[in-house]
């Protein structure tokens, strides 16, 4: 389990060594073939800054070698903004006092029909954590409901256990995201006082259930805002190298949320600049050029636009963060403000103008289980 | 230049080419039309199999431009099995590229498995091309359960390294009584004349066409290669020496009266 190679490691000690990186070890760092962990670290570095323009044109050349020129396009769909969890970041927190929504099977195909209307095959299921109302049952169902609709769908919602896993990898669940929000252990009990997600470990664990379970994709993140974004990225990193060994038929996805204000809601403790996600990125790209790298409707139109050449190989567009945003209610609490509202057909447009086919359809229901009925 | 046969098929054209990592869609088919490939895999995980007016398949739709489906995507024989099933229905072609690659990071094709699914996909009738490493064992175990060609790999697929495989492509070559087809790693058009004039029977490329800066003038050079590598080996290339041929010291008794 990933629990004992992340207890050899000390934050602070992690962090300091992050620092202490020079430009000399940025430019090994860049002219090595393959990159190890310390090599990650160095391009994350504050040394690596006045390298930037090496590390883009570096890491899109990268990116166009293995993924082409080419762009996934996916859609979140929220279903519930129920939540049990108290997280001092989150319009959905449990002490925020907001009119809590679940969608019901009707309306699930409501926002699907809205969803299609607008070309998406691949969509990211979303809810808070209510784990009687918004149950494992609850996503099997939903499962089986909107299966025949999507090419690709994928979760992020409560951790679970490995079996509940492996029943919904059977009902076509295809990727889950699960972000650890922060691998800082003190500051993760701070902005997660109350309720199952304060089990900081379980969470952590959640990637070795997922590979156990044999599910196709995982996402990995933190939430950038909560804790030094170079040491938590850092220690994502790390996490990313030990599940590939570990889990080598599951393909992996990194995201870069940063912390959204919202109703109610916290300031980030630190800021991360548009050039340090820039940096981060590319560093990704450099360490591991196979990973995917997502970029969601959080960030904004113009860094959107640009970020596309530099790593990034799927973008989620057009995006609500509320429970029937689409159509169903459109006035419900949203997750976090989103930055970039413009529609599915000008994100594609842009991406044509730039040269990349936007890419609606990578998967099909069949790879994962039947579905059709075959003749023959 | 002989026509390559495969399964009752004549092709003109060796090379091989893929639909993936393209701009767009007219990209891909100007460039596709440029290498003169006569075969052309399709991802069936990007194809909307119950639209006809799906549009990758709408600009691949070319007389003499044969669809070849994969079973891209798929971690088990079973899977596999399972999506050229359905790909023989959508796209009414009964040949499939077999590609089992469990690992999502380097795309190493499952020997195991492969075998597995090939051995019931040829009961099944199909046309079998499978995705292989280049094992010489592997390939003739392949040949055995009546696949109509091997596509054993020269470098990790969209690598572009060239044929890092040379030496055991070579022996499959020599053993080999169905064509081999060297697919993956190819990354110029000198790798392709270079696996031409080793004897292989066609090339499959597609990151170098669809990632150069101009596809469709790649597309060109990719079909000059791989002919010119084609008539060197018809025409019989010179054996190559490492030292010159002189008389030699060691049979000159041989010569003493």
């Amino acid at each position: 389990m990933f629990k004992s190679i992340f207890d050899q490691y000390e934050w602070n000690e992690v962090k300091a060594g992050i620092y202490a990186k020079t430009a000399r070890d940025v430019e090994q760092a860049l002219h090595n073939q393959r990159r190890s962990l310390e090599d990650f670290a160095a391009l994350i570095s504050p040394a690596a800054a006045p390298y930037l323009a090496e590390m883009a044109a570096m890491s899109q050349a990268l990116t166009r070698q293995r993924f082409g020129n080419t762009m996934q396009l996916y859609i979140p769909m929220y279903l519930s903004n129920e939540c049990q969890n108290i997280c001092t970041y989150c319009g959905f927190s449990l002490d925020n006092k907001i009119r809590r929504k679940t969608l019901s099977p009707a309306e699930m195909l409501l926002e699907t029909a809205a969803i299609k209307e607008m070309g998406f095959e691949h969509v990211l299921l979303v809810t808070g954590e209510a784990n009687q109302l918004v149950s494992t049952d609850y996503f099997k169902k939903t499962l089986q409901l909107l299966r025949p609709h999507f090419a690709n769908i994928s979760m992020e919602v409560q951790p679970m256990d490995e079996q509940d896993y492996r029943e919904l990898a059977e009902l076509g669940l295809h990727a889950v995201l699960v972000y650890q929000e922060t691998y800082h252990q003190d500051d993760y009990k701070k902005h997660h006082p109350k309720g199952r997600k304060s089990n900081f470990d379980y969470r952590l664990e959640t990637p070795d259930r997922l590979g156990r379970a044999g599910i196709h994709k995982m996402g990995l993140g933190v939430l950038i805002g909560l804790e030094d974004w170079r040491t938590d990225s850092f220690f994502t990193a790390l996490h990313l190298a030990y599940l590939e060994k570990k889990y080598w038929q599951t393909k992996y996805s990194i995201s870069f949320p940063r912390l959204r204000p919202f109703s109610g809601g916290l300031t980030p403790k630190v800021v991360m600049n548009d050039r340090e996600l820039v940096q981060l990125i590319c560093a990704y790209r450099l360490f591991n050029q196979e990973v995917e790298l997502s970029i969601s409707t959080r960030e904004e139109e113009k860094f959107r636009n640009n970020i596309v050449n530099l790593g990034i190989t799927a973008m989620s567009a057009a995006s609500k963060t509320n429970p029937g945003g689409y159509v169903v209610d459109q006035q419900s609490l949203e997750q976090f403000e989103i930055s970039d509202d413009r529609s599915a057909a000008a994100i594609a447009d842009m991406l044509k103008k730039q040269g990349f086919e936007p890419v609606w359809k990578d998967w099909d229901p069949a790879f994962s289980g039947e579905i059709k009925k075959v003749v023959g | 230049m002989e026509p390559l046969i495969i399964a009752g098929r004549e092709f003109y054209s060796r090379l091989f080419t893929g639909t993936g990592k393209f701009s767009s869609p007219e990209v891909m088919e100007s460039a596709l039309l440029a290498s003169g490939s006569e075969l052309v895999t399709v991802a069936l995980k990007r194809v909307e199999m119950d639209n006809k007016a799906d549009d990758m398949l709408r600009h691949l739709s070319h007389s003499r431009m044969h669809l070849l489906p994969n079973t891209s995507g798929v971690r088990t024989a079973k899977e596999a099995v399972y999506a050229a099933q359905l790909a023989r229905e959508a796209l009414e072609t009964n040949w499939i590229k077999l590609e089992i690659h469990p690992d999502p990071r380097y795309l190493m094709p499952d020997p195991v498995e492969t075998l597995l699914a090939a051995e019931e996909l040829v009961k099944l009738g199909f046309v079998v091309l499978p995705y292989v490493h280049a094992d010489p064992v592997l390939c003739k175990r392949l040949e055995d359960v009546g696949t109509a060609a091997v596509m054993p790999l020269g470098a990790p697929i969209g690598s572009n390294k060239g044929l890092k495989t040379f030496d055991f492509l070579e022996i499959i070559i020599a053993q080999s009584n169905i064509p081999v087809i060297v697919d993956a790693g190819i990354g110029s058009p000198s790798h392709a004349a270079q696996a031409m004039e080793m004897g292989a029977s066609a090339v499959l490329v597609n990151t170098a066409i669809a990632v150069a800066r101009n596809p469709v003038q790649m597309a060109a050079a990719f079909k000059a290669g791989v002919e010119a590598g084609r008539m060197a080996y018809e025409a019989g290339l010179p054996v190559s020496s490492q030292h010159a041929v002189a008389s030699s010291p060691l049979i000159a008794f041989l010569d003493e009266a």
